[in-house]
């Protein structure tokens, strides 16, 4: 009490004035709530305080996975579920009817084909690439420097970018009379047409991806690396050890639980892949640079005619392969945190 | 010079280069120039007229040809530097061009048309940023449209996800009942369907719900964050229950205990719970581009995004509503950057 009295008539005037409704709303939901507490005891609260979470989980969360599950079984046009036609696995056959499962071309969906192709490499290559870009970064900010906390901004702040920024600033950077093609003309070189390039394109894919997302993997490796008690350090150097053993034999295995969760984390991302490059590509040239949540995107919603069983069955497919990546990365989390304990 | 490069290469301890370190700045700079050098571009863009934009190759500041009012006509002329035959230079501004040659006149007697071949000369050029990139597309398009719903959905999602989860972090953190370890389990089942696989069914489900192109529709699946509910919990599990206890002797109702004690004491999460959401909600895109279809509801975003996909691409709108909509977050980050790098850091999530 003595706290709410000395706000209204101190400093605080205004923000008791903004609070008042805050208050107010807080006071009316606490009659409603004691009155379960009387009725239903202790049990009757805890559920009250989950229940508007829970719900808005169940029904737009837990309800979608299991319809789902019973929209890969049907056909047709129909958007509700009690209006669509059973097919069993007709849609799981159609997006894995094909003759040689390297060739993308002698698939029934071959869009699917693709998509799933250019995700394995997109996800194969981004993610080691990623790793490896995060802990050269890590290693270099570990260093004793000055002004650490610039540098750690530098590297980090693309990734609070939206996705739609990050693609119009290298859209803008990478278009035909942008800046990267006046440097190459600057330099001697033929300007390229990047986006209209397959390998180009998907290559830039990658790249964006990479400088997007590189700072959040920088900073938890940053964390492992702070970690590591400095005695180690000061112990290597007492018996004159080099530094790439130094590297070889304390930080890098010291820092292995970090960098199991890193890989994970980023293997996780990598299979969604979706909004930089649908921005900066649209899915281009051709097929270059679709994956698979655009070809659900477009297969379920954004066609003419929707084709939900499709692609609810190949969004099954996806989340199987996610399912398992997070898995992993839990138990990798919890060995992690077992390892730091110790 | 030899005392200025001891000065610049000395370090602290007296220890020498180490090729290590050298490798270490040019990763630095490497960095400086690739992560910074693009979102400079893009601001510099941002401020071009549309003429400067498509020059090639580019200048590095927004230039300008300078227009110069000449008495006799209502619109500003532009300014050359005119080399002429005598091998002398002049200021004119042009009147009218045909062809390869410019009808030029002198500012001073603006009556006598003087013929140059347009090889001849070179525009005077001068700094002038074009704020009207700015300024336009709120006023004819529209962006301020779409800026309104970006802060509802923003705003409106962070509040209703701080409360939903923090009621449920309260619940799973501080009362024993049967069931708990379900409702955990479940919560963190979620945790592996990301959205983007359950876009489909979730789409049904908007639909079902009359939420299909309502700002409505884009907000509230977004709102029950496993991560939110989480990362509260692991914070509320360290406030002690001796307080809970103290506070029910003296018949505090649990709803108060809630308020007034425990969300109080989990401010620091919740402030960092509250720059993520703002953050992911801001710059959501798959989902609001699926929930919403008609123009006058996009969020920033999706207009950003359908702004630029038409067919004449207007970059100098495109670029300066670009900067319009990162600027709230570079705020976010120069005024919480510690708050956000730790919160990274110590929970992993993003």
């Amino acid at each position: 009490m003595t706290v709410e009295t000395r706000q209204g008539i101190g400093g605080g005037h205004f923000a008791g004035l903004l609070l008042a409704p805050v208050r107010w709303a807080m006071n009316l939901i606490d009659r409603p709530m004691s009155f379960v507490q009387r009725r239903f005891g202790l049990g009757g609260v805890a559920a009250a305080f989950l229940a508007p979470n829970m719900l808005v989980f169940g029904i737009f969360v837990l309800f979608p996975m299991t319809l789902n599950v019973a929209y890969s079984f049907t056909g047709g046009g129909a958007l509700f579920l009690n209006n669509r036609v059973f097919v069993g696995t007709l849609q799981y056959e159609t997006l894995l009817a094909c003759r040689d499962f390297l060739d993308a071309a002698s698939c029934r969906e071959d869009r699917f084909w693709r998509a799933v192709g250019n995700t394995g490499f997109f996800v194969v290559v981004q993610v080691t690439a990623l790793v490896l870009v995060s802990l050269a970064t890590a290693l270099v900010l570990n260093r004793e420097m000055r002004a650490r906390g610039f540098w750690r901004a530098v590297f980090f702040f693309p990734v609070l970018l939206s996705p739609v920024v990050v693609a119009l600033i290298w859209k803008w950077i990478l278009q035909r009379n942008g800046l990267l093609n006046a440097a190459l003309l600057e330099l001697g070189f033929e300007p390229v047409l990047w986006l209209v390039n397959r390998g180009w394109a998907m290559f830039w894919a990658i790249f964006l991806s990479i400088w997007a997302h590189l700072g959040f993997y920088t900073l938890i490796l940053l964390a492992g690396l702070q970690a590591i008690p400095r005695d180690l350090y000061e112990a290597a150097e007492m018996d004159g050890a080099p530094r790439w053993r130094v590297l070889t034999r304390i930080t890098l295995p010291l820092l292995w639980p970090n960098m199991v969760v890193v890989i994970l984390l980023a293997l996780i991302r990598a299979v969604q892949v979706f909004d930089e490059v649908f921005v900066l590509t649209g899915g281009g040239p051709g097929t270059a640079t679709l994956f698979l949540v655009q070809y659900i995107y477009e297969t379920g919603l954004a066609q003419q005619v929707r084709n939900l069983g499709l692609a609810s069955a190949a969004s099954i497919l996806m989340a199987v392969v996610l399912i398992v990546l997070t898995l992993i990365q839990l138990l990798a989390s919890a060995w992690r945190e077992r390892k730091e304990q110790r | 010079m030899s005392g200025i490069a001891t000065f610049l290469t000395r370090r602290r301890g007296g220890a020498s280069w180490h090729f290590t370190d050298v490798l270490a700045w040019i990763w630095l700079v490497a960095g400086l120039l690739l992560m910074f050098g693009p979102v400079i571009w893009l601001g510099l863009s941002s401020f071009k007229t549309r003429a400067a934009l498509s020059e090639f190759p580019p200048t590095l500041l927004p230039y300008e040809t300078a227009m110069v009012h000449v008495e006799g006509f209502d619109e500003p002329l532009p300014l050359y530097r005119v080399m002429m035959e005598d091998g002398e230079e002049h200021l004119l501004v042009q009147v009218r061009r045909i062809g390869t040659v410019a009808q030029m006149a002198d500012p001073e007697a603006p009556e006598e048309i003087i013929r140059v071949p347009l090889t001849a000369r070179q525009p005077v050029r001068e700094i002038k940023l074009a704020t009207e990139n700015y300024s336009t597309p709120f006023k004819r398009y529209n962006f301020l449209r779409y800026f309104y719903n970006s802060v509802f959905v923003t705003v409106v999602a962070t509040i209703i996800t701080l409360i939903f989860n923090s009621m449920a972090a309260f619940a799973l953190s501080k009362y024993q009942f049967k069931g708990r370890t379900a409702v955990l389990a479940i919560i963190l089942a979620t945790l592996m369907v990301p959205l983007s696989v359950i876009i489909i069914p979730l789409f049904s489900v908007i639909n079902g719900l009359n939420l299909f192109n309502s700002l409505w529709g884009v907000i509230l699946p977004t709102v029950a964050t496993p991560t939110g509910v989480f990362l509260l919990r692991q914070y509320m599990l360290t406030i002690p229950d001796e307080l809970l206890e103290a506070a029910r002797m003296d018949h505090a109702s649990e709803w108060k205990i809630y308020w007034r004690i425990v969300l109080p004491l989990a401010m620091p999460a919740v402030a960092v719970l509250a720059i993520f959401s703002v953050m992911w909600r801001w710059n959501d895109f798959l989902w609001p581009l699926i929930v919403l279809s008609d123009q006058e509801l996009y969020t920033l975003q999706v207009g950003l995004n359908s702004f630029q996909g038409e067919l004449n691409v207007q970059w100098h709108y495109v670029l300066a509503m670009t900067v319009v909509s990162m600027l709230p977050v570079v705020v976010i980050f120069a005024f919480l950057q510690r708050f956000i790098t730790s919160g990274i850091a110590s929970t992993g999530i993003k």
